[in-house]
Protein backbone atom coordinates (compact mmCIF):
# COMPACT_ATOMS: atom_id res chain seq x y z
CA UNK A 1 0.00 0.00 0.00
CA UNK A 2 1.98 3.26 -0.98
CA UNK A 3 0.02 6.30 0.26
CA UNK A 4 1.71 9.82 0.29
CA UNK A 5 3.82 11.23 2.81
CA UNK A 6 1.54 13.52 5.26
CA UNK A 7 1.62 17.19 4.73
CA UNK A 8 3.28 19.57 7.56
CA UNK A 9 0.28 20.12 9.79
CA UNK A 10 -2.05 23.35 9.11
CA UNK A 11 -2.44 26.04 11.49
CA UNK A 12 -6.46 26.14 12.64
CA UNK A 13 -7.36 29.03 12.06
CA UNK A 14 -7.68 31.75 14.41
CA UNK A 15 -11.47 32.21 12.78
CA UNK A 16 -12.20 28.91 13.19
CA UNK A 17 -11.53 29.12 16.94
CA UNK A 18 -13.12 32.41 17.43
CA UNK A 19 -15.69 34.01 14.96
CA UNK A 20 -15.12 37.70 15.05
CA UNK A 21 -18.80 39.54 15.56
CA UNK A 22 -18.86 41.38 12.33
CA UNK A 23 -22.43 42.53 12.07
CA UNK A 24 -21.87 45.27 15.11
CA UNK A 25 -18.11 46.38 14.02
CA UNK A 26 -19.59 50.23 14.18
CA UNK A 27 -20.22 49.96 17.79
CA UNK A 28 -18.25 47.08 19.38
CA UNK A 29 -14.35 47.63 19.01
CA UNK A 30 -13.81 43.67 19.29
CA UNK A 31 -10.35 42.57 17.69
CA UNK A 32 -9.26 38.56 18.20
CA UNK A 33 -5.78 38.20 19.26
CA UNK A 34 -3.44 35.19 19.28
CA UNK A 35 -1.49 35.05 21.93
CA UNK A 36 1.42 31.42 21.27
CA UNK A 37 1.46 28.99 20.43
CA UNK A 38 5.17 30.60 21.05
CA UNK A 39 4.97 32.78 24.11
CA UNK A 40 7.09 33.09 26.81
CA UNK A 41 3.91 33.13 29.56
CA UNK A 42 1.97 29.91 28.29
CA UNK A 43 4.72 27.61 30.00
CA UNK A 44 5.23 26.15 26.53
CA UNK A 45 3.14 25.93 23.52
CA UNK A 46 -0.21 26.74 24.28
CA UNK A 47 -2.24 28.50 22.03
CA UNK A 48 -4.86 30.58 23.20
CA UNK A 49 -7.38 33.22 20.73
CA UNK A 50 -8.74 35.87 22.80
CA UNK A 51 -11.71 37.76 21.55
CA UNK A 52 -10.66 41.43 22.93
CA UNK A 53 -12.98 44.86 23.65
CA UNK A 54 -10.61 47.21 24.29
CA UNK A 55 -8.66 45.55 27.42
CA UNK A 56 -11.57 43.62 28.46
CA UNK A 57 -11.15 39.63 27.19
CA UNK A 58 -14.89 38.45 25.91
CA UNK A 59 -13.98 35.39 24.72
CA UNK A 60 -10.92 32.77 25.71
CA UNK A 61 -10.77 29.39 23.14
CA UNK A 62 -7.47 27.39 23.88
CA UNK A 63 -5.50 25.22 21.21
CA UNK A 64 -3.39 22.30 22.14
CA UNK A 65 -2.14 19.20 21.08
CA UNK A 66 1.93 20.86 19.59
CA UNK A 67 3.98 18.73 22.01
CA UNK A 68 1.61 15.42 21.20
CA UNK A 69 4.09 12.52 21.04
CA UNK A 70 1.69 9.80 21.00
CA UNK A 71 2.99 8.25 24.30
CA UNK A 72 -0.45 6.46 25.50
CA UNK A 73 0.46 4.43 21.89
CA UNK A 74 3.96 3.64 22.32
CA UNK A 75 3.25 2.40 25.48
CA UNK A 76 1.33 -0.21 23.94
CA UNK A 77 4.35 -1.79 22.37
CA UNK A 78 6.59 -1.75 25.51
CA UNK A 79 7.02 -4.07 28.46
CA UNK A 80 5.71 -3.04 31.34
CA UNK A 81 9.00 -1.76 33.03
CA UNK A 82 9.64 -0.25 29.61
CA UNK A 83 6.82 2.33 30.27
CA UNK A 84 8.73 4.00 33.22
CA UNK A 85 10.78 5.90 31.47
CA UNK A 86 7.96 6.85 29.05
CA UNK A 87 6.37 8.26 32.21
CA UNK A 88 9.13 10.89 33.01
CA UNK A 89 8.27 12.43 29.67
CA UNK A 90 4.89 13.47 30.80
CA UNK A 91 5.81 16.24 33.54
CA UNK A 92 9.04 17.06 33.08
CA UNK A 93 8.53 18.44 36.27
CA UNK A 94 7.49 15.86 38.86
CA UNK A 95 8.80 12.84 37.01
CA UNK A 96 8.54 10.87 40.56
CA UNK A 97 4.89 11.16 41.16
CA UNK A 98 3.81 10.30 37.33
CA UNK A 99 6.84 7.51 38.10
CA UNK A 100 4.58 6.61 41.76
CA UNK A 101 1.24 6.69 39.94
CA UNK A 102 2.63 3.89 36.93
CA UNK A 103 4.19 1.56 39.05
CA UNK A 104 0.85 2.11 41.96
CA UNK A 105 -0.85 0.88 39.16
CA UNK A 106 1.25 -2.08 38.14
CA UNK A 107 1.50 -3.05 41.50
CA UNK A 108 -1.87 -3.29 41.87
CA UNK A 109 -2.52 -5.33 39.19
CA UNK A 110 -0.03 -7.50 40.03
CA UNK A 111 -1.03 -6.80 43.77
CA UNK A 112 2.71 -7.25 45.37
CA UNK A 113 3.40 -6.01 48.35
CA UNK A 114 5.70 -3.38 48.95
CA UNK A 115 8.19 -3.33 51.45
CA UNK A 116 8.22 -0.23 54.45
CA UNK A 117 11.48 1.13 53.45
CA UNK A 118 10.48 1.54 49.83
CA UNK A 119 6.98 3.39 51.02
CA UNK A 120 8.85 5.82 52.97
CA UNK A 121 11.25 6.49 50.32
CA UNK A 122 8.36 7.01 48.14
CA UNK A 123 7.02 9.49 50.02
CA UNK A 124 10.25 11.42 50.91
CA UNK A 125 11.00 11.60 47.03
CA UNK A 126 7.53 12.67 46.10
CA UNK A 127 7.36 15.42 49.06
CA UNK A 128 10.82 16.62 47.59
CA UNK A 129 9.83 16.41 44.00
CA UNK A 130 6.74 18.19 44.99
CA UNK A 131 8.75 21.44 46.48
CA UNK A 132 11.59 21.19 43.61
CA UNK A 133 8.25 21.22 41.37
CA UNK A 134 6.40 24.30 43.52
CA UNK A 135 9.94 26.23 43.25
CA UNK A 136 9.47 26.25 39.56
CA UNK A 137 5.68 27.04 39.34
CA UNK A 138 6.31 30.41 41.93
CA UNK A 139 9.80 31.29 39.79
CA UNK A 140 8.19 31.47 36.97
CA UNK A 141 4.55 33.01 38.30
CA UNK A 142 6.41 35.90 39.22
CA UNK A 143 8.74 36.53 36.62
CA UNK A 144 5.52 36.51 34.15
CA UNK A 145 3.99 39.17 36.51
CA UNK A 146 6.99 40.85 36.50
CA UNK A 147 9.34 40.02 39.78
CA UNK A 148 12.47 38.75 37.80
CA UNK A 149 14.31 37.99 41.28
CA UNK A 150 12.40 35.52 42.88
CA UNK A 151 13.05 33.36 39.72
CA UNK A 152 16.89 32.86 40.97
CA UNK A 153 15.99 32.74 44.72
CA UNK A 154 13.71 29.51 43.42
CA UNK A 155 15.87 28.18 41.29
CA UNK A 156 18.84 28.63 43.71
CA UNK A 157 17.38 25.88 46.30
CA UNK A 158 16.06 23.42 43.18
CA UNK A 159 19.36 23.24 41.62
CA UNK A 160 20.38 21.45 45.53
CA UNK A 161 17.53 19.45 44.81
CA UNK A 162 17.85 18.13 41.52
CA UNK A 163 21.32 17.46 42.74
CA UNK A 164 19.97 15.08 45.09
CA UNK A 165 17.80 13.06 42.70
CA UNK A 166 21.08 13.41 40.80
CA UNK A 167 23.04 11.48 43.88
CA UNK A 168 20.06 8.71 44.18
CA UNK A 169 18.86 8.34 41.00
CA UNK A 170 21.61 9.67 38.31
CA UNK A 171 18.89 11.88 37.05
CA UNK A 172 18.68 15.10 37.30
CA UNK A 173 15.12 15.36 36.06
CA UNK A 174 14.02 12.61 33.89
CA UNK A 175 14.53 10.33 37.40
CA UNK A 176 12.66 7.11 36.84
CA UNK A 177 13.68 5.76 39.85
CA UNK A 178 10.70 3.97 40.90
CA UNK A 179 9.94 0.57 39.52
CA UNK A 180 7.52 -1.53 39.53
CA UNK A 181 7.90 -3.76 42.84
CA UNK A 182 10.07 -0.79 44.33
CA UNK A 183 12.81 1.16 43.83
CA UNK A 184 15.59 0.65 41.43
CA UNK A 185 18.83 1.52 43.82
CA UNK A 186 19.56 2.33 47.50
CA UNK A 187 20.52 5.51 48.45
CA UNK A 188 23.81 6.90 48.67
CA UNK A 189 25.72 7.07 52.38
CA UNK A 190 25.57 10.95 52.44
CA UNK A 191 22.28 11.47 50.82
CA UNK A 192 20.02 11.12 54.10
CA UNK A 193 22.64 14.10 56.42
CA UNK A 194 22.12 16.07 52.72
CA UNK A 195 18.23 15.64 52.55
CA UNK A 196 18.14 16.86 56.15
CA UNK A 197 20.45 19.57 56.12
CA UNK A 198 18.31 20.99 52.89
CA UNK A 199 15.00 20.53 54.50
CA UNK A 200 16.10 22.43 57.71
CA UNK A 201 16.74 25.34 55.90
CA UNK A 202 13.75 25.54 53.74
CA UNK A 203 11.26 26.87 55.83
CA UNK A 204 13.33 29.60 56.47
CA UNK A 205 13.99 29.98 52.43
CA UNK A 206 10.11 30.05 51.88
CA UNK A 207 10.04 32.50 54.45
CA UNK A 208 12.15 34.68 52.24
CA UNK A 209 10.26 34.27 48.97
CA UNK A 210 7.20 35.44 50.93
CA UNK A 211 9.35 38.23 51.92
CA UNK A 212 10.22 39.32 48.52
CA UNK A 213 6.18 38.75 47.45
CA UNK A 214 3.63 38.97 49.82
CA UNK A 215 3.64 42.71 50.59
CA UNK A 216 4.80 43.86 47.44
CA UNK A 217 1.53 46.46 46.02
CA UNK A 218 2.38 45.52 42.93
CA UNK A 219 2.04 41.55 43.33
CA UNK A 220 -1.03 42.52 45.62
CA UNK A 221 -2.77 44.14 42.71
CA UNK A 222 -1.73 41.90 40.25
CA UNK A 223 -3.34 38.43 41.96
CA UNK A 224 -6.18 39.90 44.66
CA UNK A 225 -9.25 38.94 43.41
CA UNK A 226 -8.19 37.70 39.90
CA UNK A 227 -9.44 34.61 38.02
CA UNK A 228 -12.01 34.14 40.56
CA UNK A 229 -13.46 30.11 40.77
CA UNK A 230 -16.22 29.03 43.23
CA UNK A 231 -16.30 25.71 44.31
CA UNK A 232 -18.95 24.68 42.46
CA UNK A 233 -17.58 25.75 39.07
CA UNK A 234 -13.98 24.02 40.04
CA UNK A 235 -15.88 20.95 40.52
CA UNK A 236 -17.91 21.16 37.30
CA UNK A 237 -15.05 21.55 35.17
CA UNK A 238 -13.06 19.06 36.87
CA UNK A 239 -10.41 21.31 38.76
CA UNK A 240 -8.06 19.38 40.94
CA UNK A 241 -4.94 19.85 43.21
CA UNK A 242 -4.01 23.75 45.08
CA UNK A 243 -6.41 25.35 42.77
CA UNK A 244 -9.23 22.66 43.99
CA UNK A 245 -8.17 23.58 47.46
CA UNK A 246 -7.83 27.52 46.86
CA UNK A 247 -11.63 27.40 45.90
CA UNK A 248 -12.51 25.92 49.02
CA UNK A 249 -13.13 22.42 48.49
CA UNK A 250 -11.20 20.33 51.30
CA UNK A 251 -9.73 17.26 49.01
CA UNK A 252 -6.39 16.22 49.09
CA UNK A 253 -5.68 12.43 47.57
CA UNK A 254 -2.72 12.18 50.23
CA UNK A 255 -5.10 12.26 52.93
CA UNK A 256 -8.61 11.19 51.53
CA UNK A 257 -7.07 8.11 50.12
CA UNK A 258 -4.19 7.42 51.05
CA UNK A 259 -1.27 5.24 48.88
CA UNK A 260 1.94 4.24 49.32
CA UNK A 261 1.72 4.61 52.95
CA UNK A 262 0.45 8.45 53.44
CA UNK A 263 -1.81 7.24 56.08
CA UNK A 264 1.38 7.44 58.12
CA UNK A 265 2.58 10.91 57.86
CA UNK A 266 0.59 14.16 59.57
CA UNK A 267 0.23 16.98 57.97
CA UNK A 268 -2.61 19.88 57.13
CA UNK A 269 -4.14 20.56 53.41
CA UNK A 270 -4.00 24.46 53.42
CA UNK A 271 -7.51 25.43 52.04
CA UNK A 272 -8.83 28.98 50.99
CA UNK A 273 -12.22 30.00 50.02
CA UNK A 274 -11.07 33.06 48.27
CA UNK A 275 -10.52 30.92 44.72
CA UNK A 276 -8.15 33.84 43.36
CA UNK A 277 -4.64 33.27 42.27
CA UNK A 278 -3.93 34.93 45.43
CA UNK A 279 -5.22 32.01 47.09
CA UNK A 280 -3.76 29.54 44.84
CA UNK A 281 -0.24 31.49 45.55
CA UNK A 282 -0.88 31.18 49.30
CA UNK A 283 -2.19 27.28 48.96
CA UNK A 284 0.66 26.42 46.79
CA UNK A 285 3.59 28.21 49.57
CA UNK A 286 1.35 26.46 52.63
CA UNK A 287 2.06 22.89 50.67
CA UNK A 288 5.34 23.25 50.41
CA UNK A 289 6.00 24.16 54.05
CA UNK A 290 3.97 21.04 54.77
CA UNK A 291 5.80 18.88 52.36
CA UNK A 292 8.78 19.88 54.25
CA UNK A 293 6.84 18.42 57.50
CA UNK A 294 5.96 15.30 55.17
CA UNK A 295 9.69 14.97 54.04
CA UNK A 296 11.11 15.40 57.85
CA UNK A 297 8.89 12.98 59.32
CA UNK A 298 9.91 10.26 56.82
CA UNK A 299 13.59 10.68 56.83
CA UNK A 300 13.05 10.61 60.66
CA UNK A 301 10.85 7.44 60.56
CA UNK A 302 12.91 6.02 58.19
CA UNK A 303 12.41 2.14 58.69
CA UNK A 304 15.32 -0.67 57.89
CA UNK A 305 14.68 -3.60 55.12
CA UNK A 306 14.70 -4.25 51.60
CA UNK A 307 13.82 -1.45 48.71
CA UNK A 308 11.96 -4.19 46.56
CA UNK A 309 9.55 -6.07 46.70
CA UNK A 310 9.89 -10.20 47.36
CA UNK A 311 9.01 -11.43 43.54
CA UNK A 312 11.97 -12.78 41.44
CA UNK A 313 9.65 -12.72 38.77
CA UNK A 314 8.67 -9.45 38.81
CA UNK A 315 11.94 -7.13 40.35
CA UNK A 316 15.16 -7.41 38.49
CA UNK A 317 17.85 -9.57 41.36
CA UNK A 318 20.92 -7.91 42.91
CA UNK A 319 23.96 -7.17 41.00
CA UNK A 320 25.80 -9.42 43.29
CA UNK A 321 22.95 -12.49 43.05
CA UNK A 322 22.51 -12.39 39.47
CA UNK A 323 26.77 -13.18 39.46
CA UNK A 324 27.02 -15.99 41.51
CA UNK A 325 23.36 -17.47 41.86
CA UNK A 326 21.54 -19.77 38.12
CA UNK A 327 17.97 -19.04 39.43
CA UNK A 328 18.66 -15.66 39.80
CA UNK A 329 20.22 -14.76 36.49
CA UNK A 330 17.60 -17.02 35.06
CA UNK A 331 15.30 -14.69 36.25
CA UNK A 332 17.62 -11.57 34.91
CA UNK A 333 17.68 -12.85 31.81
CA UNK A 334 13.84 -13.47 31.46
CA UNK A 335 12.64 -10.32 32.66
CA UNK A 336 15.16 -8.66 30.28
CA UNK A 337 14.12 -10.51 27.09
CA UNK A 338 10.33 -11.29 27.50
CA UNK A 339 9.26 -9.21 30.40
CA UNK A 340 6.64 -10.42 32.81
CA UNK A 341 3.23 -11.55 32.64
CA UNK A 342 0.46 -9.29 34.63
CA UNK A 343 -2.55 -11.19 34.77
CA UNK A 344 -5.72 -9.75 32.78
CA UNK A 345 -7.66 -6.99 34.48
CA UNK A 346 -8.10 -2.82 34.78
CA UNK A 347 -7.15 -0.45 37.63
CA UNK A 348 -7.12 3.48 37.44
CA UNK A 349 -4.59 4.31 40.28
CA UNK A 350 -4.51 8.61 41.38
CA UNK A 351 -2.12 10.16 43.07
CA UNK A 352 -1.61 14.16 44.42
CA UNK A 353 0.53 15.11 41.71
CA UNK A 354 1.70 18.88 42.53
CA UNK A 355 -1.08 20.28 39.87
CA UNK A 356 -3.61 17.88 41.44
CA UNK A 357 -5.15 14.66 40.51
CA UNK A 358 -2.77 12.26 38.41
CA UNK A 359 -4.44 9.01 37.60
CA UNK A 360 -2.95 6.35 35.55
CA UNK A 361 -5.59 3.55 34.18
CA UNK A 362 -3.78 0.35 33.01
CA UNK A 363 -5.49 -2.32 30.94
CA UNK A 364 -4.16 -5.21 30.97
CA UNK A 365 -4.99 -8.81 28.78
CA UNK A 366 -2.41 -11.12 30.63
CA UNK A 367 0.67 -10.75 28.17
CA UNK A 368 3.85 -8.78 29.14
CA UNK A 369 2.94 -6.10 26.96
CA UNK A 370 0.29 -3.17 28.76
CA UNK A 371 -2.63 -3.39 26.48
CA UNK A 372 -3.93 0.24 27.25
CA UNK A 373 -2.47 2.66 29.33
CA UNK A 374 -3.89 5.87 30.08
CA UNK A 375 -2.98 9.21 31.68
CA UNK A 376 -5.39 10.97 33.44
CA UNK A 377 -3.39 14.90 33.79
CA UNK A 378 -4.08 17.46 36.05
CA UNK A 379 -3.75 20.04 33.82
CA UNK A 380 -5.46 19.05 31.39
CA UNK A 381 -8.60 19.18 33.00
CA UNK A 382 -7.73 22.46 34.94
CA UNK A 383 -7.24 24.34 31.07
CA UNK A 384 -10.83 23.72 31.24
CA UNK A 385 -11.72 26.17 33.69
CA UNK A 386 -9.15 29.08 31.96
CA UNK A 387 -12.21 30.87 29.72
CA UNK A 388 -14.27 30.39 33.42
CA UNK A 389 -11.06 33.00 35.05
CA UNK A 390 -10.39 35.25 32.24
CA UNK A 391 -13.91 36.06 30.39
CA UNK A 392 -14.54 39.33 31.77
CA UNK A 393 -11.47 40.09 32.73
CA UNK A 394 -8.55 41.94 31.70
CA UNK A 395 -6.09 40.52 29.12
CA UNK A 396 -2.89 41.17 31.37
CA UNK A 397 -4.96 38.66 33.90
CA UNK A 398 -4.98 35.91 31.45
CA UNK A 399 -0.91 35.02 32.00
CA UNK A 400 -1.74 35.67 35.83
CA UNK A 401 -4.09 32.51 35.35
CA UNK A 402 -1.94 30.84 33.20
CA UNK A 403 0.59 31.35 35.16
CA UNK A 404 -1.40 30.45 38.85
CA UNK A 405 -2.91 27.03 37.34
CA UNK A 406 0.80 26.14 36.97
CA UNK A 407 0.49 24.39 33.41
CA UNK A 408 2.86 21.92 32.36
CA UNK A 409 2.30 21.49 28.12
CA UNK A 410 3.93 18.11 28.54
CA UNK A 411 1.48 16.36 30.43
CA UNK A 412 -1.13 17.80 28.64
CA UNK A 413 -0.88 17.03 25.29
CA UNK A 414 0.96 13.44 25.87
CA UNK B 1 -5.25 -14.95 46.70
CA UNK B 2 -7.71 -13.33 49.01
CA UNK B 3 -9.01 -10.55 46.38
CA UNK B 4 -10.45 -12.74 44.17
CA UNK B 5 -12.32 -10.56 41.80
CA UNK B 6 -16.39 -11.06 41.88
CA UNK B 7 -18.32 -10.61 39.27
CA UNK B 8 -21.93 -11.02 38.27
CA UNK B 9 -24.62 -8.07 38.94
CA UNK B 10 -26.21 -10.03 41.84
CA UNK B 11 -23.16 -11.24 43.59
CA UNK B 12 -21.58 -7.51 43.34
CA UNK B 13 -24.61 -6.46 44.87
CA UNK B 14 -24.46 -8.44 47.37
CA UNK B 15 -21.29 -8.21 48.51
CA UNK B 16 -21.10 -4.29 48.35
CA UNK B 17 -24.88 -3.91 49.96
CA UNK B 18 -24.22 -0.29 50.76
CA UNK B 19 -22.76 0.62 47.90
CA UNK B 20 -24.51 4.69 46.55
CA UNK B 21 -23.75 3.92 42.66
CA UNK B 22 -25.42 0.42 42.87
CA UNK B 23 -28.47 1.23 45.04
CA UNK B 24 -29.00 4.40 43.14
CA UNK B 25 -28.80 2.48 39.76
CA UNK B 26 -30.63 0.16 41.15
CA UNK B 27 -33.81 1.89 42.16
CA UNK B 28 -33.74 3.91 38.57
CA UNK B 29 -34.85 0.75 36.63
CA UNK B 30 -34.00 -2.42 35.98
CA UNK B 31 -31.85 -2.48 32.83
CA UNK B 32 -29.34 0.05 34.28
CA UNK B 33 -26.53 -2.17 35.33
CA UNK B 34 -26.37 -5.23 32.73
CA UNK B 35 -22.98 -6.39 34.17
CA UNK B 36 -20.89 -5.71 37.54
CA UNK B 37 -17.18 -6.34 38.53
CA UNK B 38 -15.62 -6.01 41.70
CA UNK B 39 -12.01 -6.49 41.31
CA UNK B 40 -8.94 -5.35 43.36
CA UNK B 41 -11.01 -3.21 44.86
CA UNK B 42 -12.63 -1.49 41.98
CA UNK B 43 -15.78 -1.40 41.17
CA UNK B 44 -16.99 -1.57 37.72
CA UNK B 45 -20.44 -1.28 36.51
CA UNK B 46 -21.16 -1.87 32.76
CA UNK B 47 -24.23 0.40 31.26
CA UNK B 48 -26.21 -0.11 28.00
CA UNK B 49 -24.76 2.45 25.56
CA UNK B 50 -28.05 4.75 25.11
CA UNK B 51 -28.31 4.95 29.22
CA UNK B 52 -25.20 6.16 30.34
CA UNK B 53 -26.22 10.16 30.27
CA UNK B 54 -28.93 8.93 32.12
CA UNK B 55 -26.84 6.74 34.28
CA UNK B 56 -24.33 9.58 35.11
CA UNK B 57 -27.24 11.99 36.27
CA UNK B 58 -28.26 9.29 38.44
CA UNK B 59 -24.61 8.16 39.79
CA UNK B 60 -24.17 12.40 40.32
CA UNK B 61 -27.22 12.43 42.15
CA UNK B 62 -26.25 9.65 44.77
CA UNK B 63 -23.46 11.80 45.45
CA UNK B 64 -20.33 10.42 43.11
CA UNK B 65 -20.26 14.55 42.12
CA UNK B 66 -16.74 14.73 40.80
CA UNK B 67 -15.69 13.40 37.25
CA UNK B 68 -11.90 11.79 37.24
CA UNK B 69 -11.77 10.79 33.69
CA UNK B 70 -12.95 9.11 30.59
CA UNK B 71 -11.25 6.94 28.30
CA UNK B 72 -11.25 4.30 25.43
CA UNK B 73 -10.10 0.92 24.89
CA UNK B 74 -10.13 -0.92 21.87
CA UNK B 75 -10.57 -4.57 21.90
CA UNK B 76 -9.96 -5.05 18.07
CA UNK B 77 -10.84 -7.69 16.09
CA UNK B 78 -13.44 -8.30 19.11
CA UNK B 79 -17.28 -7.11 19.04
CA UNK B 80 -18.40 -5.36 20.50
CA UNK B 81 -15.20 -3.75 19.66
CA UNK B 82 -15.16 -0.15 21.86
CA UNK B 83 -15.14 0.07 25.71
CA UNK B 84 -15.35 4.04 26.88
CA UNK B 85 -14.59 3.78 30.75
CA UNK B 86 -15.78 6.56 33.02
CA UNK B 87 -14.38 7.02 36.36
CA UNK B 88 -16.10 9.07 38.76
CA UNK B 89 -15.63 10.12 42.21
CA UNK B 90 -17.39 11.25 45.40
CA UNK B 91 -15.71 13.60 47.26
CA UNK B 92 -18.23 12.57 50.51
CA UNK B 93 -17.81 9.13 50.22
CA UNK B 94 -14.20 8.82 49.32
CA UNK B 95 -14.80 6.12 46.94
CA UNK B 96 -14.71 5.59 43.21
CA UNK B 97 -16.71 4.23 40.53
CA UNK B 98 -16.06 3.13 37.21
CA UNK B 99 -18.93 3.17 34.33
CA UNK B 100 -18.09 0.90 31.43
CA UNK B 101 -20.24 1.30 28.01
CA UNK B 102 -19.46 -1.06 24.78
CA UNK B 103 -19.77 0.07 21.85
CA UNK B 104 -19.92 -1.31 18.03
CA UNK B 105 -17.97 -1.00 15.50
CA UNK B 106 -20.26 0.49 12.94
CA UNK B 107 -20.53 3.79 13.15
CA UNK B 108 -19.28 4.04 16.74
CA UNK B 109 -21.41 6.90 18.82
CA UNK B 110 -22.29 7.70 21.99
CA UNK B 111 -24.28 10.38 24.17
CA UNK B 112 -21.93 13.16 25.14
CA UNK B 113 -22.49 13.90 29.14
CA UNK B 114 -20.74 17.25 28.69
CA UNK B 115 -24.69 18.56 30.10
CA UNK B 116 -23.71 16.40 33.35
CA UNK B 117 -20.01 17.64 33.81
CA UNK B 118 -18.96 20.20 31.58
CA UNK B 119 -15.34 18.29 32.24
CA UNK B 120 -15.87 16.10 30.04
CA UNK B 121 -15.61 17.99 27.20
CA UNK B 122 -11.99 18.12 26.38
CA UNK B 123 -11.89 14.53 27.18
CA UNK B 124 -14.59 13.73 24.46
CA UNK B 125 -12.61 15.50 22.09
CA UNK B 126 -9.71 13.18 22.83
CA UNK B 127 -11.26 9.72 22.50
CA UNK B 128 -12.85 10.78 19.42
CA UNK B 129 -9.54 12.12 18.14
CA UNK B 130 -7.58 9.10 19.12
CA UNK B 131 -9.91 6.61 19.11
CA UNK B 132 -12.95 7.87 16.41
CA UNK B 133 -15.56 7.46 18.50
CA UNK B 134 -18.51 10.59 18.35
CA UNK B 135 -20.36 11.99 21.14
CA UNK B 136 -23.67 12.95 19.89
CA UNK B 137 -24.62 16.42 21.50
CA UNK B 138 -20.84 17.45 22.07
CA UNK B 139 -21.11 21.57 21.41
CA UNK B 140 -17.56 21.34 20.27
CA UNK B 141 -16.19 17.82 18.59
CA UNK B 142 -13.09 18.77 16.61
CA UNK B 143 -9.85 17.26 17.20
CA UNK B 144 -7.97 17.90 20.02
CA UNK B 145 -4.30 16.44 19.45
CA UNK B 146 -4.05 15.50 16.49
CA UNK B 147 -3.91 18.18 13.12
CA UNK B 148 -7.57 18.95 11.71
CA UNK B 149 -7.09 17.19 8.63
CA UNK B 150 -5.87 14.17 10.04
CA UNK B 151 -6.92 11.04 8.54
CA UNK B 152 -7.33 7.80 10.64
CA UNK B 153 -7.45 7.66 14.75
CA UNK B 154 -4.10 6.88 15.98
CA UNK B 155 -5.04 5.04 19.15
CA UNK B 156 -6.81 2.28 17.28
CA UNK B 157 -5.15 -1.11 17.28
CA UNK B 158 -5.63 -1.17 13.59
CA UNK B 159 -3.17 1.88 13.45
CA UNK B 160 0.38 1.08 13.41
CA UNK B 161 2.80 1.82 15.78
CA UNK B 162 5.42 3.35 13.69
CA UNK B 163 5.77 4.26 9.57
CA UNK B 164 3.25 6.55 8.00
CA UNK B 165 -0.43 5.18 8.37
Amino acid sequence: MSRSMPEIAEFVATERLVKPSHEQDSQSHSMVLNMGPQHPSTHGVLRVVVEIDGETVTKLVTDIGYLHTGIEKNCEAKYYQQVVPMTDRIDYLCPMTNNLAYCLAVEKLLQLEIPPRAQWMRVLMNELTRLQSHLVWLGTHAMDIGALTVFLYCFREREELLRLFEAIAGQRMMTSYFRIGGLSLEAPLDFFPRVRALLKKMPEKIDEYQNLLTGNPIWVNRLKGVGHLTAEQAVALGVTGPPLRASGVDWDLRRDMPYTGYENFQFRVPTSTDGDVWARYWVRLEEMRESVKIATQALDGMPEGRITADAPKVVLPDREKMKTEMEALIHHFKIVTEGFTVPAGEVYQAVESPRGEMGYYVVSDGTAKPYRVHMRNPSFATLQALPTMCEGRLLADVVAVIGSIDIVLGEIDR
Amino acid sequence: MANDPITGKEAVSEALPGNPAIQALTAAGPDFITDAKFDRNELTLTIPAEKIRQACEIVRAAGYNFFSDLTAVDWYPAEPRFQISYHLLSHGFKQRVRLKVLVTSDDPAVESITSVWPASNQYEREVWDLMGIRFQGHPDLRRIMMPEEWEGHPLQKTYPVEGYR
